[in-house]
């Protein structure tokens, strides 16, 4: 378990000078934790909560509240396909079928070659290129079954 | 003719960057606001007519009147970027396409209630937004539109990007001011805490949707008389069964059948069926309401509690199965009520339930009533407006569509489906 480095340190206080309630930066703090250990391990927790000055179970409390956090180890690239309606209307259920036996793997699960992990999303605000999929920070739309291949190609 | 402005730019590729912004027209209305006292710039937006953009439709200058004048009370500006309304799109091609004309919306916003620091709540997903608004930010600042003693003047204004951390309840506005203070995303209880009077760190907080603060740029650069004469423009986020999705940019109270023409129209051979007018959140109109005015005010919309919401148009064509829609609507409120009160926690849970049921050939007759009966349960019974906004869809496709919940259960399978793939 490495611990957190002096660089994510200062990052999350200079977070917390951003605001006039260091509480403030917490979600930004947290996302500096897993960018830089890849999961939000329970030691990982506890040094943003000692950095934060803030209870341990506090911020355990907070970052098991939005689904942008990981707990445990997850792909390089997360796919997150949006199922909301504009996204049905267009064929998502297709798409995703065709990523799920592409990938041979169901929906929060990670490719044993740990590439990729597969979720749904909720509606990415996208809805002129549906159905659309996100992979990593890359919007991605109107995505036939048939284009699945090549997308997927692009990240190694 | 009105013209087109919101979207008038957006997608010129350097309008990101400031020299661009401002040769043309751009911080003209900030230059204009900064001339006036700062009431002044209140009523010109009040005089506007301009309604909030992020929903509620709730009068923007009215809305920066309650707060306090007093300058010894700090206050804040929080601009809600977490758009996540399904089917609404709008204000990410705002925010990706004319990033000034945002900050400028804010730094008036600021002057014109006495705030000194404004934050902008960004959704964690718009990576790309998120980029180019920290350029544009930082160009502001390199120039004088934002810091100490903007374009010469007294007045200060710093401004913050946060982000979420992917949920939707925070688009809620008091949630969205317990996540900026780094709490789980609940919302809070109105009356008291209304964030003109009690917002972040429970002090008076302007909090306004990134659409309505570009329309402030645009008010105070042309006159809120110009803009009048525009017919309050509203931006429409069109998607679902349409030739050409995307934003457009109409009057206030334009019928939906307008609205689905400037979009292209129905594809080749598909007829309208019915729409969500504002978003999943309304309730769904059928063909017999096409003609019907896309307004806050007018009650004609207001069916089964439809509106217009976030003015997101979803339409849908005579493929689609209305049940598997209304459906996937009350999954994803499941996913994201935050848990707080009970009615939308297991209401949407259990609706969830039965909609399974039907959807597997195993539905029953009573199911129907049932199905009512716990949106009725719901209904004004929700802490916040994210267990509210089920029941709509449930009222009107039990009333206008009963037939179709009628075959899934009676046959065990979906009469739509099996002609649209015939």
């Amino acid at each position: 378990m490495p611990d957190l480095s002096d660089a994510a340190k200062t990052e999350i206080r200079r977070l917390m000078a951003q605001f006039p309630h260091r509480q403030s930066a917490l979600l930004g703090a947290l996302f500096v934790a897993q960018e830089e250990a890849g999961v939000l391990f329970p030691e990982i927790v506890a040094q943003v909560a000692e950095v934060m000055r803030l209870p341990e179970s506090e911020v355990t409390s907070v970052a098991s509240f939005y689904h942008l956090f990981r707990f445990k180890p997850e792909g390089r690239h997360l796919i997150q396909v949006c199922t909301n309606v504009s996204c049905l209307l267009n064929g998502c259920d297709r798409t995703l079928e065709r990523l799920k036996h592409r990938l041979g793997i169901e929906l929060g699960e990670t490719t044993p070659d740990g590439r990729f992990t597969l979720r749904t999303a909720e509606c990415l605000a996208a809805c002129e290129i549906a159905p659309m999929m996100m992979v990593g920070p890359d919007r991605h739309g109107p995505v036939q079954p048939e284009q699945i291949d090549e997308i997927l190609g692009k990240y190694a | 003719m009105p013209e087109s402005f919101l979207l008038k730019y957006v997608h010129e590729s350097d309008q990101g960057e400031l020299a661009a912004y401002r040769s043309r027209g751009g911080y003209e209305g900030l230059r204009r606001a900064l001339a006036m006292p700062p009431e002044q710039v209140t009523d010109e937006v009040e005089k506007s007519g301009l309604r909030g953009r992020g929903g509620a439709g709730f009068g923007t200058g009215r809305k920066w009147k309650f707060l306090p004048r007093d300058p010894a009370v700090t206050k804040y500006i929080v601009v809600n970027a977490d758009e996540g309304e399904p089917g609404t799109f709008k204000d990410r091609t705002l925010l990706e396409g004319d990033p000034h004309r945002l900050i400028e919306g804010i730094v008036i916003a600021g002057y014109a209630i006495g705030a000194h620091q404004a934050f902008i709540y960004l959704r964690r997903e718009f990576h790309r937004a998120r980029a180019i608004l920290e350029r544009a930010i930082a160009q502001a600042y390199a120039e004088g539109y934002l810091g100490a003693n903007i374009q010469g003047s007294a007045y200060q204004l710093d401004v913050v990007v946060a982000t979420g951390a992917g949920a939707y309840i925070a688009g809620e506005e008091t949630a969205l001011l317990e996540s900026l203070e780094g709490h789980r995303a609940m919302p809070r209880l109105k009356p008291p805490f209304y964030p003109a009077v009690q917002g972040l760190y429970m002090q008076p907080t302007a909090l306004n949707n990134v659409e309505t603060l570009c329309h402030v740029a645009w008010i105070l650069a042309r006159g809120q008389e110009w803009y009048r004469q525009q017919g309050a423009p509203i931006l429409f986020s069109v998607s679902g069964h349409v030739q050409h999705p995307g934003v457009y940019e109409l009057p206030l109270g334009t019928t939906i059948r307008t609205v689905v023409e400037a979009a292209g129209g129905m594809r080749p051979g598909r007829a309208f069926k019915a729409c969500f007018p504002g978003g999943s959140s309304s309730a769904v109109l059928p063909e017999a309401y096409l003609d019907t005015p896309m307004d806050y005010d007018l009650t004609k919309l207001d069916v089964y509690g439809s509106m217009l919401g976030s003015a997101a148009l979803i339409v849908m064509d005579d493929s689609t199965c209305m049940v598997e829609v209304v459906a996937r609507t009350v999954e994803f409120y499941r996913d994201e009520s935050c848990g707080k009160c009970t009615p939308c926690r297991e209401g949407t849970v259990w609706i969830t339930q039965v909609f399974d049921r039907i959807l597997h050939g195993q539905g029953r007759m009573e199911d129907l009533d049932l199905l009512n009966g716990i949106a009725k349960g719901m209904t004004g019974t929700c802490f916040c407006p994210l267990g509210e906004s089920v029941p709509p869809a449930i009222y009107s496709t039990l009333r206008f569509f009963r037939h179709e919940y009628e075959h899934h259960i009676r046959t065990a399978g979906c009469d739509v489906r099996a002609a649209a793939h015939a």
